[in-house]
């Protein structure tokens, strides 16, 4: 059946029949070629929204005071609650079974001065913990330490892009920025995946603000990480406790909604999971659809191909070929061009993907790509289905009898 | 060489049922040059296409060199239209993308040849047909009396017992004619069975028998005296 005398009577069939090479082999590549760069994109997309949501800590609680909307144990309602230093503490001690991590946020405005150049930035003030949480990733330098909560250092890290605001081309390391009265040396640079706003962030230790405002012991917000291990019911069982604990602690009626507001990170990363395997499913569907699409130009092409042939196949049986040697070249050609062509198709589409990288960055494509198993198995998958598309109208011509053949015009 | 007894063949065409020939009987010897004639639509090309095992007669017997030739597999009838027949149609039925050389050379693929041998052999009956210089041209490049000469030499190339030609004048002028058959007349001088399907007289002369059919049956079936070229 394979036989260099039959490959050679398959590459001149192929190479005298041009049109019809190119038409077929152009059906397989373009089929391949767009499954390639449609996948490749869904991938992209799935790449920028895993950036987007899942770059932080996935294992926090974060707790926020609120106003009490109930009266209870003769606190009238309408009372503002706040946070403070023994907040923090009553939870290491309370909380040593869940607890991973604990940093306190103190979010301000504030004008940043160097070298009489002045903008405005949101100034957060955190414990070292804040790292971890956010997974803010160092640059340079380092991050707010223990020793800076311990002395209320006046040491602050900078975002990259604060950075190259303030310091242009400069080193901005141990360089010393204004905020309000004092100044405050550089001590880190960072990045975040989460995007620019986050990169436009200073850190400062929160004693240190707390001492920079009246020296009170006042904290905007609580951010808790848990043990990862603990999984969604833990996560659950946790915020509930944490939050009897607030409630008596800071005397708020159990059945208020308002007087404290814990945001559990878990059930948003279940959400943004399912919405991660909800855009799998699409692109998966997309593939499908491409590849059957595909399939059926091949098959389309296929039978015009062995109907435009008819009468040559009646020559050829007139002259002595066999059924089988009829269904063996119409196989063996479509197969080689499909092969040939499917490769050819992948190839540019992966060419492609890889030339693309970010530059559709802001069309959420980032880092377009096809895993190899995925595109040899759709590959396989078009010449497959492009040889069985062949077989049924080859067999068909096979089984016509010479002279039926032999009268088509 | 061929012997066919009460051969019957109708064609079906919805309800109606056409029947071409009517019970032909007739015996052809090694060597012999037999035209069939009749006017058309008495039935010639369906006859030579049973003879040439493209069609199934309905009912008869048929032997070719004393086998029997009926109820053969595709595959079989594929082996004995390669070992045993060679075809010239009217329309040549050359194929259009292989050039004179490859056309002949085609059935002696069939035949299982090598390629060297194939290319030998097709070079030696184009040379025979006095095409040698045109082995490199397409059809579409020939004129129809050097096509059809290229269909004669594939014909012959897979060295058949029998050579089977409908009309192989057909589509030629007068000139042209008398070439082609001067080549089929020189064949048979070399010992090959030929039959020769044709509705013109003159060419029927040039044969050294003729078979006349008329609505399915012969009427006729005389030597002749034959017209050299
Ligand atoms: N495939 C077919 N289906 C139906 N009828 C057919 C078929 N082939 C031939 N016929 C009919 O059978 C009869 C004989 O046809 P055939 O081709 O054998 O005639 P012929 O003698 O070769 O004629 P011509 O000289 O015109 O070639 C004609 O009436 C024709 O219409
Ligand atoms: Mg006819």
């Amino acid at each position: 059946m394979f036989s260099r005398d039959q490959w050679q009577e398959i590459f001149e069939t192929i190479r005298k029949n041009k049109l019809r090479t190119i038409l077929s082999g152009f059906t397989v590549a373009l089929g391949i070629f767009i499954f390639i760069i449609l996948f490749g994109f869904g991938n992209g997309l799935k790449n920028s929204f895993e950036q987007f949501f899942l770059d932080d800590a996935t294992n926090t609680l974060w707790l926020y005071p609120g106003v009490t909307s109930k009266a209870y144990q003769g606190f009238k309602d309408n009372r503002r609650i706040e946070f403070e230093n023994s907040d923090l503490i009553d939870i290491k001690e309370n909380f040593t079974f869940f607890l991973e991590n604990i940093t306190p946020r103190i979010n301000r405005r504030e004008v940043l001065s160097y070298k009489g150049q002045s903008n405005i930035y949101n100034i957060r003030a955190v414990a070292p913990a804040h790292q971890n949480v956010e997974k803010t990733i160092i640059m340079k330098g380092r991050f707010i330490n223990q020793k800076d909560i311990d002395e209320r250092t006046k040491n602050i890290t900078i975002g990259r892009l604060v950075a190259q605001d303030i310091f242009k081309k400069e080193d901005p390391m141990g360089k010393y920025i204004e905020i309000g009265e004092s100044a405050f040396k550089v001590v880190g640079v960072f990045q975040d995946k989460s995007g620019d706003r986050e990169e436009r962030l200073v850190y400062l230790p929160y004693t240190t603000r707390q001492l920079m405002e009246k020296n009170n012991d006042k904290i905007d917000q609580i951010i808790v990480s848990f043990k990862q291990e603990l999984g969604y019911v833990g996560a659950l069982a946790f915020e509930k406790q944490l939050g009897d604990f607030f409630k008596s602690k800071k005397v708020i009626d159990p059945t208020d909604k308002s007087g404290l507001y814990i945001r559990n990170t878990t059930e948003r990363v279940r959400q943004n999971q399912r919405f991660a395997s909800t855009l799998q499913i699409i692109v998966a569907f997309v593939g499908i659809g491409t590849l059957i699409a595909g399939i059926i130009g091949i098959s389309n092409i296929m039978v015009f191909v062995v109907k435009e042939r008819t009468k040559e196949l009646g020559i050829r049986k007139a002259l002595g070929a066999n059924p089988i040697s009829i269904v063996a070249m119409i196989l063996n050609e479509s197969i080689f061009i499909t092969t040939l062509s499917g490769i050819f198709g992948l190839l540019i589409g992966i060419f492609m993907l890889s030339r693309l990288d970010d530059q559709l960055e802001q069309y959420f494509i980032l880092d377009p790509y096809v895993d190899s198993l995925t595109a040899l198995i759709a590959t396989f998958l078009l010449i497959f289905f492009g040889a069985i598309a062949g077989f049924i109208p080859a067999k068909r011509a096979a089984s016509i009898k010479p002279i039926v053949a032999l009268r088509d015009e | 060489m061929i012997q066919i007894s009460n051969l019957h063949k109708s064609y079906k065409m919805g309800s109606n049922s056409l029947h071409v020939l009517k019970g032909i009987n007739f015996k052809i010897d090694e060597g012999e040059l037999v035209a069939i004639m009749g006017s058309s639509g008495s039935g010639k090309s369906t006859l030579l296409n049973i003879l040439g095992m493209l069609d199934i007669a309905d009912e008869g017997n048929y032997l070719l060199d004393n086998v029997l030739i009926k109820d053969l597999t595709e595959t079989i009838a594929a082996n004995y239209r390669n070992r045993f027949l060679g075809f010239v149609f009217q329309s040549f039925n050359l194929i259009n993308y292989k050039n004179a050389l490859e056309n002949v050379a085609l059935p002696l693929y069939y035949q299982g040849l090598r390629r060297k041998t194939r290319q030998q052999k097709a070079l030696e009956y184009l040379k025979k047909v006095g095409l040698l210089d045109w082995a490199k041209h397409l059809p579409s490049e020939l004129s129809g009396g050097q096509k059809q000469r290229v269909a004669i030499a594939r014909a012959m190339a897979s060295e058949p017992k029998v050579l089977l030609a409908d009309e192989p004048t057909g589509a030629l002028d007068s000139n042209t004619s008398r070439e082609v058959m001067s080549l089929i007349q020189k064949i048979n001088d070399e010992g090959k069975t030929i039959l020769v399907v044709t509705h013109e007289i003159d060419i029927a002369k040039m044969c050294k028998r003729i078979i006349t059919l008329k609505d399915g049956v012969i009427i006729e079936d005389k030597k002749t005296d034959q017209i050299l070229l």
